[in-house]
């Protein structure tokens, strides 16, 4: 290679344009920091909708961080840790902190994630050319569900331990393989200790390793396509023919950060609300029966997952055996994440914001967010509410209205992806804005 | 000397080069792979820790369950009395598979009570649904908090499948099979074996 190619020197940082123009000269740092920041041109319309994105990357940061903090004096081992997560809590000055932020960031990822993911659907955030955007997004989605899984795993309480073990058993069911699947996925005959220690493994390094890698891909895609809006209208269709760039665009630096600095701010305060006076929040984001050592030989009276993997567990709920398998029911949970990939090809609408969409997708996308949090209430729910399996015939179940409910709502959430190419396209949508608005 | 000069590439010979290198680097990735994959399964220690468990059973009383451990898993060990064997003729119609051919059981043992002694059944805890361990109801009617046409069985509290007092599973419950039956031996009267078959059957 040639001499390094001569670059103007970075001004404007004071005391540091020596050091910055030294550094610049051989790492791109002013390019990335224009391309990324200071002339990443954002559509000026950005709405609250906008501010879950940068909260999820910041849950990233404060689980990454306060993840390390635990792992230094969390001890992977079934006879020990349990007791050492007892030994965090009560011993280790700020232990207790430390381990709330971890448990309380955990669902308050899945939060972020839920609203940045409702957005998206939303204004059609999915829509070509942000393809791949939606599709690193759900395999972020699908890590740190795996993610929570095995993290859930690593207290060894009671719902850890059989929350795991339905979990695993869920692989159990499938066809031929399934059961040495099993035994393959936990070490052992039943959930244990090789099986604490290798889920050690995957949560603290692996997966981590994964999302970190799936949010620099994400965050890479979008901004070499730039980003959608609430109205789904293009910026770079209207150029300042003067400077080149979008007329409604705004730096990303100074101006969104300023705003998601905010966003933070209001995050924090709920955060800390829920750290300091309600970490277990009723039960919901740390489950009661979690504060009783791990047991194998006694199931508890009521075992159900983490309120954000309800939705999909109600569905497992719905379906009942067939042909002498559960398999069907997990094969319902497996499509229902593995169905969110292939949403930009099943939208054929011709317009990307709800703004401007027509009364069927409007409809359908309502029924679809109301069955996805009543299915979320209901695989909450223990099974007395569920009603009798017992009762009537095997495939039509129980007289109750939950499972009935269960059902019908299952069949909605897929009908709104197995539907879509259809009543996406005559649907009598709004002429979009030429350029955004507000 | 000899340059390299473009239009000598041998095009052919390159792609053949690129496509054998690939496919042995990608035998490669697949065999160190495998020593990886296998780590995955049960170690030594783990197999060792399978190995058979004695149980005593001559201190039961009648109706009287315990629960042993074996492979980590719970085994029942429940001494039945003659009105709990007398009941699980009436309940064959509202079975899934009454004559267990669909269920996981050793060869020797057979029939609707599931057991080598009618009056010792002896069953891995396992909910044949998703793992989770159900709890005998053994009370009859409405007594158990079952409903009073309950004949008595076991329930499993995590996705409500109900089983007979063999074991054996409802109609209607979530789970696919009845329960399965440990391999298991008489070594005395007083002793049985779980995890070793009984010779000779």
């Amino acid at each position: 290679m040639a001499v390094t190619q001569q670059k103007t020197p970075v001004t404007g940082a004071g005391p540091f344009n020596g050091v910055l123009t030294w550094v610049d000269a051989r790492f791109p740092l002013v390019r990335m920091w224009k391309e990324q920041l200071s002339e990443y041109y954002a559509p000026k319309n950005f709405n609250w909708w906008y501010y879950f994105g940068s909260l999820a990357l910041l849950c990233l940061v404060i689980q990454i961080v306060s993840g390390i903090f635990l792992t230094m004096n969390y001890k992977p081992s079934a006879q020990e840790a349990f007791a050492s997560v007892e030994y965090i809590m009560r011993d280790v000055p700020g232990g207790w902190l430390i381990r709330y932020i971890h448990s309380t960031g955990a669902s308050m990822f899945f939060i972020c994630i839920y609203l940045h993911m409702a957005r998206g659907l939303m204004y059609g955030s999915y829509r070509k050319p942000r393809e791949l955007i939606w599709i690193f997004g759900v395999m972020i989605y699908l890590a740190l569900m795996g993610e929570a899984f095995f993290g859930y795993l690593l207290p060894w309480g009671q719902m850890s331990y059989w929350g795991a073990q339905v979990i695993i058993n869920l692989f159990g069911t499938v066809p031929i393989i399934g059961p040495d699947l099993a035994i393959w996925i936990r070490g052992d005959y039943n959930v244990s200790d090789a099986t604490l220690n290798r889920f050690f493994a995957l949560h603290v390094i692996a997966l981590p390793l994964v999302i970190l890698g799936l949010v620099a891909a994400h965050l890479t895609a979008l901004h070499e396509v730039g980003s959608n809006n609430p109205d789904g209208v293009e910026i770079y269709n209207a150029i300042d023919p003067k400077s080149g760039k979008p007329m409604d665009g705004i730096p990303m630096h100074p101006y969104y950060t300023i705003k998601d600095i905010f966003g933070v701010a209001v995050f924090l305060l709920v955060f800390s609300a829920i750290v300091f006076f309600s970490p277990e929040m009723g039960g919901y984001f740390l489950e009661y029966n979690n504060f009783i050592p791990a047991d194998p030989l006694k199931t508890p009276e009521h075992i159900a997952p983490v309120w954000y993997f309800t939705p999909y567990y109600a569905m497992l709920r719905a379906v009942p055996p067939m042909f002498g398998s559960q398999f069907p029911g997990v094969a319902v949970m497996g499509a229902a994440t593995m169905i969110l990939f292939l949403l930009p090809w099943l939208d054929r609408g011709k317009v990307k914001s709800i703004r401007y969409r027509g009364p069927k997708y409007r409809i359908w996308f309502t029924a679809f967010i109301i069955s996805f949090l009543v299915l979320g209430y209901l695989g909450v729910e223990p099974t007395t509410v569920w009603g009798e399996f017992g009762k009537g015939l095997p495939i039509v179940g129980g007289d109750y209205v939950a499972l009935w409910a269960a059902r019908v709502l299952t069949v909605v959430y897929f009908a709104f992806f197995l539907l879509m190419p259809w009543f996406t396209r005559n649907d009598k949508e709004r002429p979009e804005p030429v350029r955004v608005t507000g | 000397m000899t340059a390299i000069v473009n239009d000598q590439v041998d095009e052919k010979k390159r792609r053949w080069l690129i496509v054998t290198t690939s496919a042995a680097g990608a035998a490669a990735a697949a065999g160190v792979a495998g020593p990886f994959l296998m780590s995955w399964f049960p170690s030594a220690r783990a197999l060792a820790a399978g190995a058979p468990v004695e149980v005593p059973i001559d201190k039961l009383e009648l109706g009287q369950q315990i629960t042993v451990e074996w492979r980590g898993k719970p085994i029942w060990v429940l001494r039945r009395t003659k009105e709990m064997l007398d009941g699980l003729e009436k309940v064959d119609p509202v079975l899934v598979d009454p004559e267990s051919k669909a269920s996981e059981q050793p060869t020797y043992v057979s029939g609707r009570a599931r057991s080598i002694k009618p009056e010792y059944f002896i069953c891995e805890g396992v909910c044949t649904h998703l793992g989770c361990s159900p709890t005998l109801k053994k009370e009859i009617g409405a007594a158990s908090d079952m409903g009073a046409d309950w004949p008595g069985g076991y329930y499993c509290p995590c996705h409500n499948s109900r089983f007979d007092l063999a074991a054996r599973v409802f109609k209607g419950s979530p789970a696919p099979a009845n329960l399965k039956i440990p391999p298991h031996r008489y070594q005395t009267d007083a002793v049985v074996v779980i995890g070793e078959d009984t010779k000779g059957a």
